[in-house]
């Protein structure tokens, strides 16, 4: 092995892998919500429509879509690995193991709340990725122009956030998703080294923020159609006076 | 106070151990958890029975022998203290204790609760160490410390290398007491000559002896009697992330 290979083997290596693409899937993240934020206009899916089909066709996102794969395929793998590790260092375990006294619930079942996430994000790519990118999907039709030979992905997304069981998946998965970024946040900058007692304290209360942010964030669209809007994804009549009033300012 | 003790007794290394119920009576609250453990073995002494091993040395919190694992704890329920530290009055009359020796592969048990903890000699050999010149003694403050410097250095030096970092982590990873060990010396000047090889090596050597990686869950360092902040183990994954990108050692 050269010198690369035993350092991304080792204990530490493994770890740097996992941070460095965790917070990679951080941005990830962030991207993915913002531009998911779309599905709340109010223009039957036109601007979501329009943002999945440059998502789905422009070649510089195709391109980094290649490096996404390589993030997820990494960080999961390295999960594994280092869970393998982990286990072996301790055999025979205690009789009597208190470590929620000196820990976190989160930070202890990371593996746990990864794996509920994985199962989420293959339905996830199944259901909407699969059928957006290999067919399926119908056109948008109508009379608009601009939309109306693209596909019509929006459709496929009120659909299924019309089925319930889809709903508490997703609801289910972005509460792990929570959880694992309110420990993985702070500790991929602590794996890299990134620990100052002027900064940390920040990067910590960041992550809490963003953790909280970007799970309640994707959450709030199954809930939302769920709720509150017909087949279509129009806000029903009997919906809150309230997401009337935004709905009307948009 | 009477107390039911749930003690692991395994005679060798390679036997089988189990837990076994023992029963202590009048035990003053004054007494250290090790002076209970004493009072123990004279009751199995006179008795006949094979006495509990247990590691213990200075009886000070200086040492880092006293290594037992108490009701699910490194060193019992008290925040920053050796067993030897910690006294029967945080316990009450009745109490069931259960005593475990540390968990860890690379901490293979001799007998009942004494561990062998050489894993961590072999990773202080492999490189926490400095080189000194043979020669007449040095002047005193020849080599200028800054005092913020020379505190961390010392708060990262308190390390006892007692263990119960890696007995409370999840991972019985190693990489508290590494750290300590590298930050500590990668801090003073006196480090320098050596600040890459060692640390290389140190995690190389830690690595082999089968110790968990780190999840960062911070047990280790809650349950540290020094108090070892994680602090230290950023700066390891530093030093390691500086060495291999910029160290001449290829292999």
């Amino acid at each position: 092995m050269s010198w690369i290979t035993k350092t991304l083997t080792s204990s530490i290596g493994r770890k740097i892998i996992m941070s460095v693409t965790g917070l990679f899937l951080c941005t990830f993240l962030v991207v993915h919500l913002i531009g998911n934020l779309q599905l709340f206009k109010h223009d039957q899916g036109a601007a979501f429509n329009t943002y999945s089909h440059f998502m789905g066709t422009n070649p510089v996102i195709r391109t980094i879509e290649w490096g996404l794969v390589l993030g997820f395929g990494f960080h999961i793998f390295e999960a594994w690995a280092l869970t393998r590790r982990n286990k072996a260092a301790r055999s025979q375990g205690y009789a009597q193991w208190h470590a929620e006294k000196n820990s976190e619930w989160t930070s202890r079942n990371m593996g746990i709340l990864g794996t509920i996430i994985l199962i989420f994000l293959l339905v996830h790519l199944y259901n909407f990725f699969w059928r957006a990118r290999f067919g399926g999907l119908p056109k948008v039709g109508g009379a608009n122009p601009e939309v109306r030979d693209l596909d019509n992905l929006y459709l496929a997304v009120v659909d299924s956030f019309h089925v319930w069981w889809y709903v508490l998946l997703y609801v289910l998965a972005q509460i792990s998703l929570g959880y694992h970024l309110w420990h993985g946040f702070r500790s991929g900058f602590q794996t890299l080294g990134l620990n100052h007692r002027k900064y940390t304290p920040l990067i910590k209360y960041v992550g809490y923020v963003f953790a909280v942010v970007v799970s309640a964030g994707f959450a709030s669209m199954p809930l939302y159609f769920f709720l509150f809007t017909n087949a279509q994804g129009e806000l029903a009549a009997n919906a809150p006076s309230l997401l009337h009033t935004v709905a009307s300012a948009f | 106070m009477n107390l039911t003790l749930n003690v692991w007794r395994q005679p060798n290394r390679q036997a089988q151990g189990k837990m076994v119920e023992y029963h202590v009576k009048d035990i003053s609250p004054d007494m250290s958890f090790l002076e209970m453990l004493d009072v123990l073995n004279e009751d199995l002494l006179h008795a006949g029975q094979d006495p509990v091993a247990f590691d213990h040395d200075c009886r000070e919190g200086i040492c880092g022998s006293c290594d037992l694992f108490i009701n699910g704890r490194s060193h019992g329920p008290e925040k920053g203290t050796t067993t030897c530290q910690l006294h029967m009055r945080k316990f009450s009359d009745g109490d069931t204790i259960t005593i475990e020796p540390w968990r860890a592969n690379a901490f293979p048990v001799n007998k009942d609760l004494s561990v062998d903890r050489s894993a961590f000699d072999r990773i202080i050999q492999a490189g926490g160490y400095v080189s000194v010149n043979t020669g007449g003694a040095p002047d005193g403050n020849e080599i200028p410390i800054p005092k913020e410097i020379a505190d961390r250095a010392f708060e990262a030096a308190t390390c006892i290398s007692c263990g119960a970092c890696v007995a409370a982590c999840k991972n019985a990873s190693a990489m508290l007491f590494v750290s300590a060990k590298v930050s500590q010396l990668a801090l003073l000047p006196q480090g320098q000559p050596e600040r890459k090889s060692r640390v290389e090596n140190m995690i190389a050597q830690m690595d082999k002896e089968g110790f968990g990686a780190c999840s960062n869950i911070g047990s280790c360092a809650a349950e540290c009697p020094v108090g070892i902040s994680l602090e230290n183990i950023a700066i390891l994954n530093r030093e390691f992330l500086a060495a291999k990108a910029t160290s001449n050692n290829l292999a």
